[in-house]
C-alpha cells in the first residue's frame, strides 16, 4: 500500500491500471485528457500490459471497447461531456451486447456556449442506455469504484457496463491523498475476466444479429431489466468484500449523513456533497436538524432505499446539477416517482444548482437549508423548481 | 448454447443476444426490388463490383466472371453504379 497525492484523473488511471485493463480505447477531451495520457504512459513504460488504441472519435472508442470486450478482454475508456454524448449510440450497443466495459466520465457541461466546468447533464442524458451509473465524491472513491465496477459488471448475474462520474476540476484536477492498494490484493479481489460468450474462431457465434418482433427481442431487453434489478444486492456483497480486503467502507447507492433525526434532508450527488456535509456540521452546532443523503448511483435508481431513508424526514430538498428542459431536475423527478403511492406525503423541493461549474459554497447551501426550513414552517413550497444564483 | 429450434421460453436464452446459428440463415434476397444482371459480353473482370458490394454477395465463378448470390443480394445497385463498362443492369424483379 502506497499513499500518493494525486488528482481524480490520475486516480482514475490508477483504477484502470490496478484492474489490469487489457484494452484501452480512447479519445482525449478536456478535462479528461490526463486520464488517457497517464494510461498511455503506464502502457509505454511497461507498467500496464494493455493494447492502447488512440481512436479517431469517442464513437469509435466505444466501438473498439465493445469489440475488445466481446473477445474476452477487460476494456476501459474515459471521456467527458461532448465525447460522452457522441458515444450515445454505442452506449446502447454496449449494454445490449452485455459487455462489462468500465468508463470514467469527467462530468462537464454541454455546449453551447462552450463550458468545460462541472455539470451532470452529460451523464443524466445517458439514463436509458442500460449503463450502471456512479457519481464519486472523492479521488479515492474514483479509484476504488473502478475496481468495484469491474467486479460488479463482470459478474455472470450482471454482465452490464458501468460509468463512473467525477466532477470536472473539483475532482479531475484537484489533488488529495489517495491510497493506492497493492496489486496482489487487487488481483486477489478481481481475478481475470472470464467472459460468458467470448468470440472464438473455432466456435463461431453471431452477436446481436436481427431478432424479429415474433422472435426474441423483448426477451433480451427484459433480461437487461432483470440484470439491473440484481445490481444493488450484488453491489452490497462486493462492497462488503472490498471492505474486508481494503478497509474502506462504501454503502451502496446512498451515503447517509446525519439523517437519523433530521427534519430537513438535502439530496445531492458528486463532489458538492462535501460542501453540503460541511454546512450540515455548521448547522448541527447551532442545533438545526439538517441532514444529507449523497446519491452515489443514478442507475439503477435506489427507489426503495431512498423511501426508507426518508421515512422519518419532514422536508426534502433535491439538488440537481443538471436540468431536463421542459420539465425539472432528473433526480427530483425520479425521487418523486419513487415515493408515489406511499401513505405519508413528503414535501419535496427542487434546487437547480452549480450549472456550468458555478461554485457551490457553504453560503449557497446555507440559503437552501434556510429556504427548506421556511417552506416547512409555512407548510407551503414557494417555488417547486428553483434555479439558484441566477443573476436577475 | 441451445439450438435455435429448441428455444421455447426466455429461460432457454443466453444472457446476451448471441447465437450459434450464423446470420447466413437470414436470407435477405427477398428484400430485392431490382435485380442486378451481369452482361458477360461487356464485363472486363475488373472486380470493382466484387470489391464494392456491401453485403459480400458477389463472388467469382469458374470462368473468372463476377457472380451474384441472389440468396443475399438486396438489390442496392451499387455494383451497377460502379461498373465502368455498364455491364450490370438493374432489372425489376417479377417482371
Amino acid at each position: 500500500m502506497v499513499k500518493m497525492i494525486i488528482t481524480g484523473n490520475v486516480a482514475a488511471a490508477w483504477g484502470a491500471r490496478l484492474s489490469r485493463a487489457e484494452v484501452i480505447a480512447a479519445y482525449p477531451i478536456t478535462p479528461q485528457t490526463i486520464i488517457v495520457e497517464k494510461l498511455a504512459q503506464f502502457v509505454s513504460d511497461g507498467d500496464l500490459k494493455a493494447e492502447y488504441l488512440h481512436m479517431e472519435s469517442e464513437h469509435s472508442a466505444m466501438a473498439a471497447c465493445i469489440a475488445a470486450s466481446q473477445t474476452g478482454a477487460r476494456a476501459f475508456t474515459a471521456t467527458s461531456s461532448q465525447g460522452l454524448v457522441l458515444m450515445h449510440e454505442l452506449l446502447h450497443w454496449a449494454s445490449g451486447a452485455r459487455t462489462p466495459i468500465v468508463m470514467a466520465n469527467v462530468n462537464r457541461a454541454l455546449a453551447p456556449p462552450w463550458n468545460v466546468w462541472v455539470e451532470h447533464t452529460d451523464m443524466m442524458s445517458q439514463r436509458d442506455t442500460g449503463w450502471i451509473q456512479f457519481y464519486a465524491e472523492s479521488n479515492q472513491e474514483v479509484l476504488d469504484t473502478i475496481i468495484i465496477c469491474y467486479k460488479l459488471c463482470e459478474d455472470k448475474d450482471i454482465q452490464l457496463p458501468a460509468m463512473i462520474g467525477l466532477d470536472a476540476f473539483y475532482l479531475s484536477h484537484t489533488s488529495e491523498i489517495v491510497d493506492i492498494p497493492d496489486q496482489d490484493l487487487v488481483d486477489k479481489f478481481l481475478p481475470q475476466y472470464d467472459p460468458a460468450y467470448p468470440l472464438d474462431i473455432e466456435n463461431p457465434t453471431s452477436v446481436g444479429s436481427l431478432s424479429m418482433p415474433h422472435q426474441w427481442y423483448p426477451e433480451f431487453r427484459y433480461k437487461i431489466h432483470e440484470a439491473m434489478q440484481r445490481v444493488l444486492p450484488k453491489l452490497n456483497q462486493i462492497e462488503e468484500d472490498f471492505y474486508k480486503e481494503f478497509g474502506r467502507k462504501y454503502t451502496g447507492p446512498l451515503e447517509l449523513y446525519d439523517t437519523e433525526d433530521a427534519e430537513v434532508v438535502l439530496i445531492v450527488s458528486g463532489a458538492a456533497a462535501g460542501t453540503v456535509k460541511e454546512t450540515v456540521d455548521m448547522l448541527r452546532k447551532k442545533g438545526v436538524k439538517a441532514g444529507v443523503i449523497r446519491l452515489r448511483m443514478f442507475r439503477p435508481f435506489p427507489s426503495e432505499e431512498l423511501a426508507k431513508a426518508l421515512s422519518k424526514v419532514s422536508f426534502v430538498g433535491v439538488i440537481d446539477r443538471s436540468f431536463s428542459f421542459g420539465h425539472e431536475g432528473a433526480i427530483f423527478s425520479e425521487l418523486k416517482a419513487s415515493l408515489y403511492g406511499l401513505k405519508k406525503y413528503l414535501p419535496i423541493k427542487n434546487f437547480i444548482v452549480g450549472i456550468g461549474g458555478r461554485d457551490i459554497t457553504t453560503n449557497t447551501i446555507n440559503r437552501i437549508y434556510d429556504n427548506c426550513f421556511s417552506c416547512l414552517k409555512n407548510n407551503k413550497i414557494d417555488t417547486p423548481v428553483e434555479w439558484i444564483d441566477i443573476k436577475v | 448454447m441451445k439450438k435455435l429450434d429448441k428455444l421455447v421460453s426466455i429461460k432457454d436464452l443466453p444472457e446476451a443476444p448471441v447465437s450459434n446459428v450464423p446470420s447466413l440463415s437470414q436470407k435477405t434476397g427477398t428484400w430485392r426490388v431490382f435485380r442486378p444482371e451481369i452482361d458477360k459480353e461487356k464485363c472486363i473482370k475488373c472486380y470493382i463490383c466484387w470489391r464494392c458490394c456491401p453485403d459480400i454477395s458477389i463472388d467469382v465463378d469458374e470462368e473468372g466472371f463476377p457472380r451474384i448470390n441472389y440468396d443475399y443480394c438486396k438489390g442496392c445497385g451499387i455494383c451497377a453504379h460502379e461498373c465502368p463498362k455498364t455491364a450490370i443492369r438493374m432489372e425489376r424483379e417479377g417482371k
